[in-house]
């Protein structure tokens, strides 16, 4: 909670490379901020904060969005992308493929403005790479 | 007991909704926690009963120096009775002695001794750290899981409240290849705009318009030529 909203006081300020942050958050028992980066805006990246990390996850597109014939064969490709793509990995959470970055809850700002870049930068790839899987 | 990615693993597969919850029924997040207050209660019991043995040990070293020179030193005095031929003081000396060393062997015995329960401590110490370290390494998955979730659920709600829905990727595509090809169009606009508008457009026009160029030079020149030619 805390974090959060020291997030948000600190990256409505900020300019990173060209890019400023927009934030939102979002209510519930669990703190979740909406982020916003600058000309990556279509992709939005949600950042949750857990005892040991700090989560930013952009979700990509509901499991029955892809073919049913090639699910197999995106799961496998997400798998070997997974180790090239900078700083972001794919994953499934509950019904949703998602892209996201792990940090350390002690990461610096630079390194979370790096982290959110970066990974709205992949989500826009990766939802163009999704395309053809799609139904 | 099983890696709690085999319990994350089953409760996933089984659409558990609260993973957290699921794993306690399943395993026990309770019975992690109770072993990390266990292992943690065992550190500072095995902290103190370390701070004492190694008290009682630097207890048991200084008297084996202790004796050690009160042995020298009865060396000493039976050395000096020997020489003064006094052997019967000797022997008394040297029982003395004896009755030293013996003591010694015995502290040094208990030395030797508390050197091993200190490694036993400290081995346990550190057993107990570890798994410490790993229950909450172990925790810190379950949780995060929890936390995803629950993030998930809250952001989907709240973008289902504002009537869209989150993230169909043909809409998010669509909607970014729009914004490219507006961005392109505004590109080639502004050159189209520069080229019209811009210094070599304006060159081109007044070129062909006759009013500035080189072959209005010419001609005005020729022009010149004509008009001051004596006739």
């Amino acid at each position: 909670m805390h974090r959060l909203q020291e997030l948000t006081y600190t990256l409505s300020d900020l300019n990173y490379e060209g890019h400023t942050f927009n934030c939102l958050p979002i209510g519930g028992a669990q703190n979740v901020l909406q982020i916003l980066v600058s000309d990556l805006d279509e992709m939005p990246i949600y950042v949750t904060v857990t005892d040991t990390q700090m989560l930013c996850i952009t979700y990509l597109c509901r499991r029955d969005e892809i073919r049913t014939d090639k699910r197999d064969e995106l799961n496998r490709s997400m798998l070997e992308m997974n180790v090239a793509v900078p700083l972001s990995s794919f994953a499934l959470i509950e019904d949703y493929y998602v892209i996201f970055g792990a940090l350390s809850t002690t990461s610096s700002i630079n390194d979370i403005c790096r982290e959110l870049v970066t990974l709205a930068a992949n989500a826009y790839d990766a939802l163009e790479a999704i395309e053809e899987f799609l139904v | 007991m099983s890696s709690v990615f085999d319990k994350l693993w089953t409760a996933l597969r089984g659409g558990a909704r609260e993973i957290g919850d699921a794993i306690v029924d399943a395993n026990g997040i309770r019975i992690f926690e109770q072993e990390i207050k266990d292992a943690t209660d065992n550190i500072a019991t095995a902290k103190r009963s370390l701070t004492e043995v190694m008290a009682r040990k630097m207890q048991a070293v200084r008297k084996v120096a202790e004796l050690g020179d009160a042995i020298t030193q009865n060396e000493r005095f039976a050395t000096q009775a020997l020489e003064q031929n006094n052997e019967a003081l000797a022997l008394d000396v040297a029982g003395k002695i004896a009755g030293l060393e013996n003591d010694r062997n015995e502290q040094a015995a208990i030395v030797t001794r508390l050197d091993h329960q200190i490694e036993q401590l400290k081995a346990h110490i550190k057993k107990a750290e570890k798994l410490i370290a790993d229950h909450e390494r172990e925790l810190a998955i379950v949780r995060t899981t929890e936390s995803v979730q629950k993030a998930t659920e809250q952001v989907v709600e709240n973008v289902a409240a504002n009537n869209s829905s989150l993230n169909s990727a043909r809409d998010s595509l669509e909607r970014i290849k729009k914004r490219q090809e507006l961005k392109q169009d505004q590109m080639a606009a502004g050159e189209l705009l520069d080229s019209e508008l811009g210094d070599q457009g304006l060159d081109a026009k007044l070129e062909a318009a006759g009013i500035k160029g080189t072959k209005a030079d010419a001609a005005a020149i020729l022009a010149r030529l004509k008009a001051a030619k004596p006739s």
